[in-house]
C-alpha cells in the first residue's frame, strides 16, 4: 500500500496524474460504450450498476462499520416500491421520488439500527434477515403496492426528456452511481468514515475515544439503506416491473456475496464485486449455450443429473466462488489486486 | 376451546421440527461460534439420497434410514474438516459467508440432480394416518416427529453428561485452550460435533420430507430453527429447544387468531421485539466483552 504523508493526501481524490489519465479514459469509454454494442450489453451494465450502487452501501455498513446485514434486499424493496408508489400516487418526478424512496429506506435502516445497537453475530444476522422477509411479506399483501400481481413502472420524465430506451437510462445511470460512489468514497475519508472504521476494529475502544455508538451505528445503518433504497428506485425502472417475490433472501445473501467477493472495506472492492457477480448473474441464466461448456454439461446433466434442474448450476458456481475467496483471499478481489499490484512493483524481488 | 388445543398440538408438532433444527444449530455454536446456515441443506442433501435409494434402487426402510444417518454424520465430518477448518482468519461474518455458500452449492446440487418438480417419500408412516388423543386429532407422523424430538434431546442430555465423548465436547466449549491443554484433540472434537449435529438436523428433514419434498423445503424450518435457537439464546441447548416450541405455538395461534396470511413472518417479528428487550436471547446470560 502507499503511504500517506498528511491528511490532504489522504483526502484528494487523484492520487497522481496517472491515475487522472485512467480516470478520464474511464469516462470517455463508458460514454462511448452504448453506441457501440448491442442492446443487451446496455441492460446488462444497466444491472450492473445497480449492484454497484448497492455494493458500495453495504460495503459501508458490512466493511466499514463490521454490522452483518441480511435485510437488504427489504430497503431494496422499499425503494423500488416507493419510487414507483411516489411516481403513481403523489405525481412527484422522478428524481424526486427516487430521492423521496431513498429517504424512506432510510429511516427504516435508522429503525433498524436502533435495536441493532445492542446486537452482534447471529443475533444481529436473524434480527435483520427477519426484517428483509416481513418487508417482502407486507408489501406482497397491502393493495397500493399492487400485491402479489406486482406494479407496472410509469414512463420516466426528467425534466423535459423522456428516457424510454435502456441507452437514454445508461446515461441517467451513470451520472448517478458516479455521485453515489464518489460520496461514499469521500465518506469514508471523512470523520464520520473513522469513526465506522473505529467500530469496526474495536467498538469498546472507538466508545471510549468518544465516538458515539449509537449514533454512528444508526448513521451506518441508514446510509447504506440510502443507497439501496436508491438501487431499489432504479432498478425497478430497468425491468420496468416489480413484484414481491423479486425482493427474497437470496437476493440479500447475493448482495452480502457481491461485497465479500469483492473486498470488505474497500470501494473499489465492491465495485468490482458487483460486476463480476451481475455479470455472472446473466450469463448463468441461460448456461446451456455458452460454447463447448454448455454441450458439456448438457451431456452431463443427461447422463447423471436432470435436465429440468441445470439452471442450478448457477447456485453451484456462486456457493464455489464465495466459499473459494473466504478460504484463499479473505481481501476478496480487492486482496488479489493488491497483490499483484506490490507483486510487479517490487519485481523481481 | 377445541380449537385452540387443536392449534397448540400442531403448533407443537410443527415445533419439534425447529427444534430439531435449532438443537443442531445450537451445537455447532457452541463449539466453534459458526453459524451454520448450511444446516438445512446438509439435511436436504441426506434426505434426497435417502430417497434416491429408497425409489430407483429398491433399498428397503431398515437399511435405507441407518444408512442415511451415517451418511449424513461423514456429510458433517467432511465438511468440517475440508471447508471450515481450512478457513485462514475466522470471523464470525466469514463463517457465515462460508456456511452460505455451501448452502447455495448442496442446494445446486440437489435441484440440479432432483429438478424442481415436488416428489413423495416412501415413507412407513402415511402423513394422513391419525391418532386421536382425547378430543384432539394429531396426525401419525407429527406424533412421530415429537417422539424423536423428545427422544434425541433424551439422549443428547445424557451423552453430553455422561459420556467421555460429551464431556470433552462441553470442555472444548467452554475454553478451547484450556481443553487444549487438558489433552483433548480440540479439532477432532469440532469434527464430531459437526457430525452429531449433521445426524440431528437430517432426523428433521427426514421426518418432514413424507409432508413435502422438494429442494426449497428445508429453508423454512431452518430459518425457524435458527429464530428458535436465538430466542433461547443460541448457547443453550434447553433454551432453543424451547424457543423452537414456542415459535412453532405462536405461529399456529397467529394463524388461527389474527391473520393466516402473516403466519410465516410473525416468528421473525417476536425475533426482533425479543431481541429488543434481551439482546442474548431469553436464557443465555447478556455477553459481556472483555476488554
Amino acid at each position: 500500500m502507499d503511504m500517506k504523508r498528511d491528511y490532504y493526501e489522504d483526502v484528494q481524490l487523484f492520487s497522481s496524474g496517472v491515475v487522472v489519465f485512467w480516470f478520464v479514459l474511464l469516462m470517455i469509454g463508458l460514454a462511448l460504450f452504448p453506441l457501440f454494442v448491442k442492446n443487451y450489453y446496455v441492460y446488462m451494465a444497466n444491472y450492473m450498476v445497480i449492484n454497484i450502487i448497492v455494493a458500495v452501501g453495504l460495503n459501508l455498513l458490512v466493511g466499514y462499520t463490521g454490522q452483518i446485514s441480511l435485510g437488504h434486499s427489504g430497503f431494496f424493496a422499499i425503494g423500488a416500491y416507493g419510487t414507483v408508489v411516489f411516481m403513481s400516487e403523489a405525481h412527484f418526478p422522478f428524481l424526486l421520488a427516487l430521492i423521496a424512496a431513498g429517504l424512506a429506506a432510510a429511516l427504516f435502516g435508522f429503525l433498524l439500527g436502533i435495536p441493532a445497537l445492542r446486537l452482534e453475530g447471529p443475533y444481529l444476522s436473524i434480527a435483520t434477515l427477519g426484517f428483509g422477509l416481513t418487508i417482502t411479506q407486507v408489501i406482497g399483501r397491502a393493495n397500493i403496492f399492487g400485491g402479489r400481481q406486482g406494479l407496472h413502472t410509469p414512463e420516466l420524465y426528467i425534466g423535459p426528456w423522456h428516457l424510454n430506451s435502456d441507452v437514454d437510462f445508461y446515461y441517467l445511470l451513470i451520472v448517478i452511481t458516479l455521485i453515489l460512489v464518489l460520496a461514499g468514497r469521500n465518506m469514508v475519508k471523512t470523520k464520520v468514515g473513522r469513526a465506522f472504521i473505529a467500530i469496526r476494529d474495536a467498538d469498546i475502544a472507538a466508545e471510549t475515544i468518544g465516538v458515539n455508538l449509537t449514533c454512528y451505528k444508526t448513521l451506518a445503518f441508514a446510509v447504506s439503506a440510502f443507497y439501496a433504497g436508491i438501487g431499489g428506485g432504479l432498478y425497478a425502472f430497468v425491468l420496468r416491473f416489480i413484484e414481491p417475490e423479486m425482493f427474497g433472501l437470496m437476493m440479500s445473501i447475493i448482495f452480502l456475496a457481491m461485497v465479500v467477493v469483492g473486498g470488505l472495506g474497500s470501494i473499489f472492492g465492491a465495485i468490482a464485486g458487483a460486476c463480476l457477480l451481475s455479470w455472472l448473474d446473466l450469463e448463468l441464466r441461460n448456461i446451456l449455450s455458452i460454447p463447448y461448456v454448455g454441450q458439456w454439461l448438457e451431456a452431463l446433466s443427461k447422463s447423471y443429473f436432470s435436465i429440468t434442474g441445470v439452471s442450478n448450476i448457477q447456485f453451484i458456481i456462486y456457493g464455489l466462488i464465495m466459499v473459494l475467496i473466504m478460504l484463499f483471499e479473505p481481501l476478496g478481489i480487492y486482496g488479489f489486486w493488491i497483490r499483484t499490484k506490490i507483486y510487479w512493483r517490487t519485481w523481481p524481488f | 376451546m377445541l380449537e385452540f388445543i387443536q392449534t397448540l398440538v400442531s403448533g407443537i408438532a410443527v415445533g419439534s421440527s425447529y427444534a430439531l433444527m435449532g438443537l443442531a444449530m445450537v451445537l455447532i455454536y457452541k463449539t466453534s461460534e459458526v453459524v451454520n446456515f448450511a444446516q438445512g441443506e446438509m439435511a436436504l442433501l441426506t434426505s434426497f439420497l435417502t430417497y434416491m435409494v429408497l425409489e430407483y434402487h429398491g433399498f428397503p426402510f431398515y437399511a435405507a434410514f441407518p444408512l442415511a444417518l451415517v451418511f449424513a454424520a461423514f456429510l458433517g465430518f467432511f465438511l468440517e474438516f475440508a471447508v471450515l477448518r481450512r478457513a485462514k482468519e475466522p470471523n464470525i461474518l466469514g463463517m457465515i459467508i462460508i456456511t452460505i455458500g455451501l448452502e447455495m452449492i448442496l442446494m445446486g446440487l440437489v435441484s440440479w440432480k432432483f429438478g424442481a418438480d415436488p416428489k413423495t417419500m416412501p415413507f412407513p408412516l402415511s402423513p394422513y394416518d391419525s391418532v386421536q388423543l382425547g378430543s384432539v386429532f394429531v396426525s401419525a407422523l407429527e406424533v412421530l416427529n415429537f417422539g424423536v424430538a423428545l427422544a434425541v434431546m433424551l439422549i443428547l442430555f445424557v451423552f453430553l453428561r455422561y459420556s467421555k465423548l460429551g464431556v470433552a465436547m462441553k470442555a472444548t466449549q467452554q475454553n478451547n485452550m484450556a481443553a487444549r491443554l487438558m489433552g483433548i484433540r480440540t479439532n477432532r472434537i469440532l469434527m464430531i460435533t459437526w457430525g452429531i449435529s449433521s445426524v440431528v438436523g437430517c432426523l428433521a428433514g427426514l421426518l418432514l420430507s413424507p409432508m413435502t419434498m422438494q429442494p426449497y423445503m428445508m429453508w423454512d424450518p431452518m430459518l425457524k430453527g435458527f429464530a428458535g435457537a436465538v430466542m433461547g439464546g443460541m448457547t443453550s441447548l434447553p433454551g432453543s429447544v424451547f424457543g423452537a416450541y414456542l415459535i412453532g405455538i405462536i405461529e399456529n395461534l397467529f394463524g388461527l387468531y389474527v391473520s393466516i396470511e402473516f403466519k410465516s413472518v410473525v416468528a421473525f417479528a417476536v425475533i426482533v421485539l425479543v431481541l429488543c428487550i434481551r439482546p442474548s436471547g431469553l436464557f443465555a446470560r447478556h455477553y459481556v466483552k472483555k476488554v
